[in-house]
């Protein structure tokens, strides 16, 4: 079997998981259960398909063959029965996986895989052992390359994961088919869920952006499935949209050596046309509900910052406007300072300055506070206190790419505090 | 004879692709157009953005607009449009214009994510 005959079984296995591991979790009620089911039921499929060729529906195959398997081990430890042959408990599958998939509709699925994303995201969990947990479950990425993408050892991430199921397990977990009010509470914690696994990959430095990358595309993965279980929620449209939009400028993003290129000084000719245009189709679509949301809201900023061929179409007199509007729906001094900088290009430096300034106390630890009012210092002309400001934003980066970007402006700073020559005074 | 091809496929199949593979398949997709291009064989090739982009006007009185495409799986596509339009409001506005010169069933309006206006056919 080459390569090649054997790549459209892993697709079909990847985008199968989400379904047949939340029907499988349902059945049995348990995590680890309902995970070596379903990857037992894999192993079946990557022998009989290759013959037989595709299922019908992948998804309900896998779940009949993994719930045959996973009872038969049951009954295998509890009788010490002979295992059944081989093939003995799909031998009828053909018939059956056509009425499975009947019963299996949409609204099923749908409860199946929103059971499952809601347990990865219990609100026991950390943030960092929710995600990890999704990454496992839901996406089906290995240990290893979940501690790849975290950049962590596999020891530690094994631990994490198996720290997350035991504390769902302890805690246990209403398998009802949730209601009205449960659902779209769910519905908004496996949306942060899926936002925060995307900035995950998102966040990553230069160095680490490449090995990061799957996890904004299993978060794109994730909310377009979401999208089509809740077609007609405004914000799963914006959160679609927004990571859409921002993916979209990953090729973009850094330098050869590694360094952060900032939106004005990117190549926007390597921008992902394809995906920028779905993502205004999205955000086109979320605004004729009228019912907008923190997630609509900055993918209408994505949107402006996408649609404009340079940085000088920037509409950013209607991107201070939609920061206005954030700071109503989710107020937040990060927000506030985003705003700042459109502030400073509508009003000026000043005016943004005066803007942050109340919002020091909030964000002394902040690595972006420094750097932003930094530049707005060094734009009046304040070379000294923009120093001090871009000293204290070195101290604080979380990546060696934001040290290298504030190092930049300080060289410059340097460099613009040497006597000039003649001329160039002149010209100022 | 023109003949129309409508592309159809699990869309969470092909939408697991890596780009990697995405390429791949669009690659050799070219290879077919380009040889027909060559032979002034080949019109419009569009591909349309997933279906979650997609909405659709229910043609009755008055016409209804939902969320995603939603024409009943009983209905079989029977042509298509292409046009340029400033927005999702735009485009509902001239499926309801086409609507009301032909009602009953839906159009599903999907915006274009290639669009390859390919060789002239007479």
């Amino acid at each position: 079997m080459s390569e090649a005959d054997t790549a459209w079984i892993e697709t079909a296995l990847t985008s199968a998981r989400p379904q047949a591991v939340g029907a499988l979790l349902r059945y049995f009620r348990d995590l680890d259960t309902a995970e070596e089911a379903f990857q037992n039921a894999c192993l079946r499929a990557l022998k009989t398909w290759p013959q037989n060729g595709p299922p019908r529906d992948p998804a309900a195959w896998l779940i009949m063959v993994g719930r045959n398997v996973a009872i038969d081990e049951v009954r295998r430890a509890r009788k010490q029965q002979p295992l059944p042959e081989d093939d003995q408990a799909i031998s009828d599958l053909g018939d059956a996986e056509g009425a499975l998939a009947e019963r299996l509709d949409g609204s099923h699925y749908r409860d199946d895989i929103l059971r499952l994303m809601f347990i990865c995201c219990h609100p026991q969990l950390p943030a960092t052992q929710q995600i990890a947990l999704a990454l496992r479950i839901v996406c089906g990425l290995t240990v290893k390359q979940i501690a790849r993408a975290f950049l962590v050892s596999d020891a530690a991430m094994e631990q994490r994961i198996t720290r997350a199921k035991a504390k769902v397990a302890e805690a246990g977990t209403p398998f009802e088919t949730p209601g009205a009010v449960e659902r779209s509470e769910r519905l908004a914690g496996v949306a942060a869920m899926i936002y925060l696994i995307f900035n995950e990959g998102y966040s990553a430095s230069g160095d680490t952006a490449e090995i990061r990358k799957p996890l904004c595309e299993e978060a794109i993965r994730l909310a377009r499935l979401l999208l089509r279980l809740f077609p007609s929620e405004p914000e799963i449209m914006g959160l679609t949209a927004l990571i859409l939009l921002q993916h979209a400028r990953s090729a973009a993003r850094f330098a050869a050596d590694g360094s952060l290129i900032l939106l004005d000084d990117q190549d926007r000719s390597l921008w992902n046309g394809t995906m920028i245009a779905e993502g205004l189709a999205l955000i086109d679509k979320a605004m004729r509900h009228r019912r907008s949301g923190p997630y609509q809201i900055q993918a209408a900023i994505a949107a402006l910052h996408a649609r404009a061929s340079t940085p000088e179409e920037t509409d950013w007199t209607q991107i201070d406007l939609l920061y206005g509007a954030l700071e109503v729906v989710q107020p937040s001094p990060v927000v506030t300072l985003n705003r700042a900088v459109a502030v400073s290009k509508v009003r000026g430096p000043q005016a943004a300055l005066e803007l942050i300034e109340p919002l020091a106390p909030k964000l002394a630890n902040y690595f972006h506070f420094y750097g932003v009012r930094g530049a707005f210092l060094m734009q009046l002309g304040r070379n000294d206190e923009a120093r001090i400001a871009f000293d204290r934003a070195i101290a604080l980066a979380n990546t060696s790419a934001e040290a290298a970007h504030i190092r930049m402006h300080l060289d410059r700073l340097i460099r613009d505090s040497q006597p000039k020559p003649k001329e160039s005074a002149k010209a100022k | 004879m023109l003949y129309a091809i409508l592309c159809y496929h699990d869309e969470d199949f092909v939408g697991s692709w890596s780009k990697e593979q995405d390429e791949a398949v669009m690659k050799k997709l070219a290879v077919v157009q380009e040889k027909l291009t060559s032979q002034g064989r080949l019109g419009p090739v569009a591909r349309l953005l997933p279906t979650t982009a997609a909405a659709t006007l229910r043609k009755e009185d008055p016409p209804l607009v939902l969320d995603g495409p939603y024409a009943e799986t009983k209905e079989q596509l029977l042509g298509f449009y292409i046009v340029d339009c400033k927005n999702l409001d735009e485009a509902l506005d001239v499926a309801r214009d086409l609507g009301a010169a032909n009602p009953g069933g839906a159009y599903e309006v999907r915006p274009v994510g290639v669009f390859r206006p390919g060789g002239k056919l007479t």
